[in-house]
């Protein structure tokens, strides 16, 4: 592992970023949201997929990352948006509906885009594979040896997309990298209930490309792995295919009952937090001191909440503004 | 005088982007058979040869795919020309398209540009069937977020298609099978028109007025264009004459010239190769009863597939395509 003190750090502190923004989330959503749950009221309304501990995968993938590189990421968006160096700020105000945001308020939390630090998402599952694809065959095209990385759920791995941007990738070896996210979960419906195969790193193999599973939600585990995927894909070897071992701690979305899964799964989890176990690690390591950790944990939340603040300061568009933005001129 | 050079509308095609393509860079095109084989329908025949593989890319029978990763392309820079082979296959890789290439430079906020350029083959009238014989604009131009192109001639389809390629916002550009001036499929020959060899562009949202007259408007497009104008020869010769519109785009849609010949005429017959219901003709009848219903001598007829999938055998098939010779009977029954 050729990481310093301060990339450490950096992925601890980017961990409780997303941590943090996700619990603010959490709790911002919840406003004007009781007694009843009316899933249209309250500063952030809609749908609501967080990512909370699910920080390894992107945080341990978006390290070998440069601001050239693309992401393309899923309807649970905010850790890779976060881990890929969007503004904290932009992207809490577009959440909130506001002018400041990324997408002026016409996107929404599913729906994010930032140009300049070439991420996207989408709300439909599996829709990730062929515009990463398409980033890729760009950067070859234009003889850059920047790569793409598309984000996907373990859900997704079963839809036609996948297979197609496989074959497509691995045909014209693209400087593309599929990282399946396993939480275990497609909404209700688990992995073993949905899937013909166990581990979905296996598919690579039909498609003749490298296929690696990680199997704990490990934020170096991570960041070992794909280093050697987008080294790969930097050197013009084509694509790789890897699925991570990871953990929801939140339900599918805020308001999901979670009737379908065992009581003492999230508690199980909780207990095993990866940012923690990360932390204790650089500590019984040396590579940071327990100030150093309460230093990166707290800057996060302060990162957070100057976002939060921002965003809900933010006026929302002018109604009317929603006649604009069909097409470019 | 010169003798000017006639193309037809396939060549036109090919030859735009062609000359696109040796203008910028950025312009590749992918789809099915549209290397070697030079385009099912000719749309690219001899840029494989002059290109190469690197900028002429035959790909996988993945339309999800690769019209995926040409909006992919498009928001790196790169302007993507890309083949749907038949709007019909438009099932099997819809998501990509009305979901994500229409809507993507919205939800950015106006900040994201997929210059994309989505090019599909439509129209019947060669007993092709129910899945290959479709003209589906409609359903393409309902979505917000893609400008939707359909020439009528080698004229029209060579200027449209450098707006198209040169536009920064997702274009659709649908040629009708029956208007390419294909060796192996009956084309309608007013489709073969002179066109300059010099690039030329024609603006999106500026119908054309095919033929001027004073006691009918027809709008079409396409094929139906054509159907109209040998509608409008026999009509001529009863002294009834019709104006004949083609809209050439429906996003943008050029309302004023509809109105403006409604105006004129007091009457309007609108037809289309596509279904008769919640399609161009109805948007075109709603927009004129909005905006010129007191100049209208009398009620506006349609005429359009009329709400069946489009059959196999031939009188079948016949009976359901607007014809000149209905056409024609309509505008008479018009003219009380």
């Amino acid at each position: 592992m050729n990481l310093t003190k301060e990339h450490l750090l950096a992925m601890y502190r980017q961990m409780w970023t997303i941590r943090h923004f996700e619990d603010e989330m959490a709790a911002a959503y919840m406003e004007g949201k009781t007694p009843a749950f009316d899933i249209g009221s309250g500063p952030v309304p809609g749908e609501m997929h967080l990512a909370a501990g699910q920080e390894p995968v992107a945080v341990g993938t978006c390290m070998h990352l440069r601001k050239e590189d693309t992401v393309v990421g899923t309807h649970r968006p905010h850790h890779f948006a976060i881990a890929k160096g969007i503004e904290l700020n932009k992207l809490a105000a577009e959440i909130f509906g506001k002018e400041s945001g990324l997408g002026k308020g016409k996107g929404g939390h599913m729906h994010l885009f930032d140009v300049e630090h070439k991420f996207s998402c989408s709300g439909i599952v599996g829709a990730s594979f062929p515009p990463a694809c398409g980033a890729a065959l760009a950067a070859k095209k234009m003889g850059k040896d920047w790569v793409a990385v598309a984000f996907a759920g373990e859900g997704a791995a079963n839809q036609g997309s996948f297979h197609e941007a496989l074959n497509l990738a691995a045909l014209w070896k693209l400087p593309v990298i599929f990282i399946i996210e396993d939480n275990s979960w497609a909404i209700s419906v688990s992995k073993r209930q949905s899937t013909a195969i166990p581990d979905n790193s296996q598919r690579a193999a039909g498609y003749g490309i490298p296929g690696v599973r990680v199997d704990e939600n490990d934020v170096l585990a991570v960041y070992e792995v794909v280093g050697e995927a987008v080294q790969r894909a930097r050197r013009g070897e084509g694509p790789s295919l890897i699925e991570v071992k990871t953990d929801r701690l939140y339900g599918h979305f805020q308001g999901d009952p979670e009737l379908y899964r065992p009581k003492d799964e999230v508690p199980t989890l909780r207990a095993n937090d990866p940012i923690l176990r990360f932390g204790k690690q650089l500590l019984e390591q040396g590579f940071a001191t327990q100030s150093d950790l309460d230093a990166a944990r707290e800057a996060a939340k302060a990162d957070v909440d100057a976002a939060f603040a921002f965003a809900r300061q933010s006026p929302y568009p002018a109604p009317e503004s929603a006649l604009e933005d069909v097409f470019v001129s | 005088m010169t003798n000017e050079r006639e193309l037809t509308m396939a060549k036109a095609i090919a030859e735009a982007i062609d000359q696109e393509m040796e203008r910028d860079e950025r312009v590749f095109v992918m789809g099915e058979d549209v290397g070697i084989y030079g385009g099912i329908f000719g749309a690219t025949q001899g840029l494989y040869e002059k290109y190469g593989p690197e900028r002429v890319m035959d790909t996988p029978i993945s339309e999800t795919a690769f019209i995926g990763a040409a909006t992919g392309a498009a928001a790196e820079g790169m302007r993507p020309i890309v083949e749907l082979m038949f709007v019909d296959f438009f099932g099997v890789c819809m998501d990509q398209i009305y979901n994500h290439l229409a809507k993507n430079t919205y939800m950015s906020g106006g900040h994201a540009r997929y210059p994309v350029v989505l090019t599909t083959a439509i129209g019947g009238g060669y007993n092709d069937a129910a899945q290959h014989s479709q003209c589906l604009y409609g359903l393409f131009a309902h979505v917000p977020g893609l400008k939707i192109v359909v020439p009528s001639t080698a004229y029209d389809a060579k200027g449209l298609m450098i707006s198209a390629i040169r536009d920064d916002n997702p274009v659709m550009y649908f040629f009708h099978k029956g208007l390419m001036g294909l060796g192996w499929m009956k084309y309608h020959p007013r489709s073969v028109t002179p066109v300059p060899e010099a690039p030329y562009t024609i603006p999106f949202g500026q119908a054309d007025v095919k033929r001027t007259g004073k006691d009918v408007t027809i709008v079409s497009l396409a094929m139906m264009v054509h159907r109209a104008l040998d509608a409008a020869e026999e009509l001529a010769k009863e002294g009834i004459e019709a104006e004949v519109i083609d809209l050439r785009t429906l996003v943008p849609l050029d309302k004023e010239a509809v109105v403006n010949s409604v105006k004129k005429t007091h009457r309007l017959l609108v037809v289309d190769e596509d279904y008769h219901s919640f399609g161009m003709t109805g948007e075109i009848a709603a927009i004129v009863a909005e905006e010129a219903l007191d100049y209208l001598d009398a009620p506006i007829r349609r005429l359009a597939v009329p709400d069946v999938p489009i059959p196999y055998s031939r009188p079948l098939e016949q009976f359901v395509l607007p014809s000149a010779e209905r056409i024609a009977a309509t505008v008479r029954s018009m003219m009380g």
